[in-house]
Formats: C-alpha cells, structure tokens, sequence
C-alpha cells in the first residue's frame, strides 16, 4: 500500500496537498522500476508548471525518465539535497526523497488525480 | 517495461534460475536475459570488489575446423588467427569490404586446425553466414554451436579463488587470452582467461545441457567469495569504465576499427587478402575521419547514446555509450569526434537536454586496475 494521505498519478508522481501548497516526488513503485537513481534535473524556483507537462528528469544508471507536474503552478522550493544525494529518491521516496514544492493554480485540478486505493490498483494491473 | 516474453526470443539455459533469483530479464539481441538481480550500481560494485557471476549464454559459439582453418580465417577477419599458438586467444573483428565492422569478435586458438570464433549475440546469425560464405573453397569447415553452448564468466579480483578449486585447469599458469580446455566441477568445459569487465576473470563454455548445474555450482563457489549473480545493467557500465566498445554502440557497419581506436587489431602485415584489406589500407594510409575518445562531463546531466558533441558552435560528433560512472562517481561517455578535437585534455560541449554541458577528453579506459 502506498500513503494514503497522498494524490498519484498515473505517471507515478506522489503529490502531497498542505493548504495552497503541493510537495512532488516519485512512488516507490517508480523508483524501484527505474532502478538506482543517479541524477535528479529539477526546475528553477519561479517556474510555472503546467498540469500535466514535463517538469524535470530523474536519470537511474540505464535511463532517463521525464518527471510530470501532478498539478499547475509556480516552484517555490526545490529539494537541494536530491543534487549531492539523488539516491534518497530511492531509499526514501515519500519524504526525504520529494522533489519540488509548487503553489496550487488551481485547487479543482485535484479532482484529476488518483487517491492511494486507485493508484494500488494501477500499480496491480501492472 | 519490457518483462513479457516474445515467442520468438531465445532462453538461455538458466532463464528459471534467473528468475528464481527475481531478476529483472529484458530482451537483448533476441534473447530474455537478466538486466539486474537488485542493484546495478551493487552488482558493479560487487565485481570491482570481489567478483561476480554472469550468464553469456547468449553468445554466439563458431568453431572453425580442417587443415585450412587457420588460412580461411585469417582472409575473412582482420586479424591473423594462425599467428595464434594453440591455448591463445585474440580480439577479432569480420568487417565488409568497404571496412565497416560486421562484429567484434574473440578467436581462440584450441588446436592445430581448430578455432573456436565467438561473436555478440545479435550478430551471431550475420556472423555465422559471412563465414559460411568466406570459407568456401578451404578445407575448413564451419559449425555454428551457439544454440548448443552456454557461457557463465567468473569476473572479479577472486576469480582465481573462487573457480580454482573447481577445476583441473591450472588457473596460474593461464595467462590473460589464454583458454584450456578442461573440468569445471566434473563438467567438460573451455575455460578462457578473457572477460568484458576490466577485472581479472574467466569465461567457462559448457554444453548447454549441463549449463544450469555448472551455473548452480559457480553461484555457490562465487557467494563463498562475497561475489553474486550480476546482470547486463552492470556488464554495461563495468565494460565501459574499461574502455570496451559495445557493439551497437562505439561499432557497426559504418565505423571501421581505426576510428575506434583498434587499429592495431587490423593485421595488414599478414599474407595474402582479406576482406576490407583495401579499404582499410587506405584508413590506415590517410587517418580515420573522427575518433573515438572518452569523455568525463563537467557539468551537469550524463552524456547518453545519440547526444550531439559540440566543439565551440561546431558540431564535431557524437556520444556512442554514456553513464554515472560508480567507480569514479562522475559522468562518463565514450563519444566519436573530428580527429581535431580528439586529443586528451580538449574540452567540447555535449547537449544534453538543450543545454550544452562542457566535457573534457582523457585518454581511455576510465578505470585500470591495479597490478
């Protein structure tokens, strides 16, 4: 089971929802598929994320992957540890592993995300 | 995810034993084989440190007999294989005519008139009918074992330990390119003193049908040693610290061996013809066109397979294999550029990603080890 206080979509982002902000990151499911993450490419705070649209890059020893926005809206922190240490998206997805912070655009586009009983369910359905 | 299994994809002998280990197996050259038991970046670890097990099975397995052997070789491949006393090996390549590598190759010497050829996989078929068609009209005589022959690799600074007490072949005495053929745990086996790793290390062919038990018998001598199974994910980036090309990658039928860097391979001292002699007379002559060089990246972001290579607002080539290094905890790439940029020190830009991201040429390999 994956936290059930968090949204997911079907890219296997992890959105945390704490007032008019949003804390992003990747599943486990996503890490454990990527294998060892070596390098972690993220916006500049300031940016506006499009709901949906490319964000940054997560970058395991044999790929590179696209990051997706759960949610518009602007970066205002990004996780400065993941630079030095991007194997913490690893060992620790859900917390010391978050990738940015963004201000919500719009509150409603959280209807279009997946709660913890359908994102099992996506990850079961393989 | 390519997890599911292809009817048409080949299984080595081991594909339960893989899985029962829960490795994760792709498809790689028509074959299901295991791209990682867990961690990639411990699997390569485990191999610079101590050693490691992996399943080759999926090599191609030539073996050239007759009294003409040795002649019908040496004018199909670069190299000059009756150069070769018996128990040597030598690293190969069969190019066409106009130079262009088909495959890289090892040949062993196993007797007077006996040559075992071992090709890549994905080229075993092309390989195996090149020389088909390239030994007609010698006595030699071609038989193509790669469906009956599996291959496990023991690589790894405990190598020595680990499969010495398993064979009857003297380790010590076997020199690097050397092969002998012998018992590996009461299994008839060849065993090579050669490897894709750029650790000390052995290659042991066996017949497929007692693969899976020498396999079973190698894993538990390696797991004594503080080795594991390592899948291709770590043959990978293991071979590229090493400064092997990958063929696919640094090699194909557009690159001729001295734009690799492997011209001494090419043998245009030897006798009589060969294919590709005149075309690779002339690259030996005039210079290759662009140069295989390594890469450390200086930025940020790793240098992949495709990225274009910029020296200044000129385009001057591009990244053939790219990755974090584990061993030395940067970037790494191996990159083709104009013979101008390709002296070690030159700092080009490599795009990654729309930003070009500054690299600095050194001289390969990456890693060497220790005496």
């Amino acid at each position: 089971m994956v936290p059930s206080d968090l949204r997911y979509t079907k890219d296997h982002e992890w959105v945390r929802i704490d007032g008019d902000e949003a804390t992003i990151g990747i599943t486990s499911y996503a890490a454990d598929q990527l294998g060892d993450i070596v390098f972690v490419e993220l916006p500049e705070t300031g940016r506006t994320l499009d709901q949906f649209a490319a964000f940054g890059v997560v970058e395991s020893v044999k790929a590179v992957s696209d990051l997706f926005a759960p949610l518009s809206g602007e970066v205002s922190e990004t996780n400065q540890e993941l630079g030095p240490k991007p194997e913490l998206v690893n060992s620790d997805p859900f917390d010391a592993g978050w990738m940015i912070r963004v201000r919500i655009a719009d509150p409603g586009q959280v209807e279009a995300l997946l709660d913890a009983h359908a994102y099992d369910a996506l990850i079961a359905a393989g | 995810m390519t997890d599911a299994a292809d009817a048409t994809i080949h299984l080595t002998p081991l594909a339960d034993a893989h899985r029962a280990l829960g490795a994760r197996l792709i498809e790689f050259s028509g074959w299901l084989m295991p791209v990682q038991y867990g961690s990639i970046l411990d699997e390569h670890k485990t191999v610079r440190e101590r050693l490691g097990l992996f399943d080759l099975s999926h090599m191609g397995e030539l073996y050239v007999e007759g009294p003409e052997s040795g002649h019908a070789l040496a004018s199909a491949l670069v190299s000059d294989p009756p150069s070769l006393a018996v128990g040597r090996a030598q690293y190969s390549m069969i190019c066409a005519p106009d130079g262009g590598i088909i495959d890289d190759l090892i040949v062993y010497r196993l007797g007077e008139m006996r040559y075992l050829v071992v090709a890549n996989a994905g080229n075993a078929p092309v390989v195996s009918d090149s020389l088909a068609t390239r030994l007609a009209g010698f006595a030699a005589v071609l038989d193509d074992r790669s469906l009956a022959t599996g291959l496990l690799a023991v690589q790894g600074p405990r190598a020595v330990d680990a499969l010495g007490p398993l064979t009857d072949v003297d380790l010590d005495a076997l020199r690097y390119y050397g092969a002998a053929e012998g018992k590996v745990a009461g299994i008839d086996a060849l065993v090579a003193r050669t490897g894709y790793t750029g650790e000390d290390g052995f290659e042991v062919f066996v017949e497929t049908a007692r693969t899976a038990e020498l396999w079973d018998l190698l894993l538990e001598a390696v797991r004594a040693h503080g080795g594991a199974p390592i899948g291709l994910g770590a043959r990978d980036t293991l071979r590229l610290e090493a400064g092997m090309p990958l063929y696919g990658n640094e090699l194909d039928l557009d690159t001729n061996p001295y734009e690799a860097g492997l011209g001494r391979v090419v043998k245009l001292t030897k006798t009589g013809d060969f294919v590709g002699r005149s075309a690779l007379e002339k690259v030996a002559r005039e210079g290759p066109s662009r140069k295989l060089v390594g890469l450390i990246v200086e930025g940020r972001g790793i240098a992949r397979h495709g990225y274009p290579v910029f020296a200044g607002d000129r385009r001057t080539g591009v990244v053939t294999s790219g990755t974090q290094s584990p061993t030395l905890g940067v970037p790494i790439a191996m990159a083709y550029v104009a013979p101008s940029d390709a002296e070690p020190g030159t700092v080009v830009d490599v795009e990654i990603r729309a930003a070009r991201v500054p690299a600095r040429s050194v001289a390969l390999p990456f890693y060497k080890r220790g005496a």
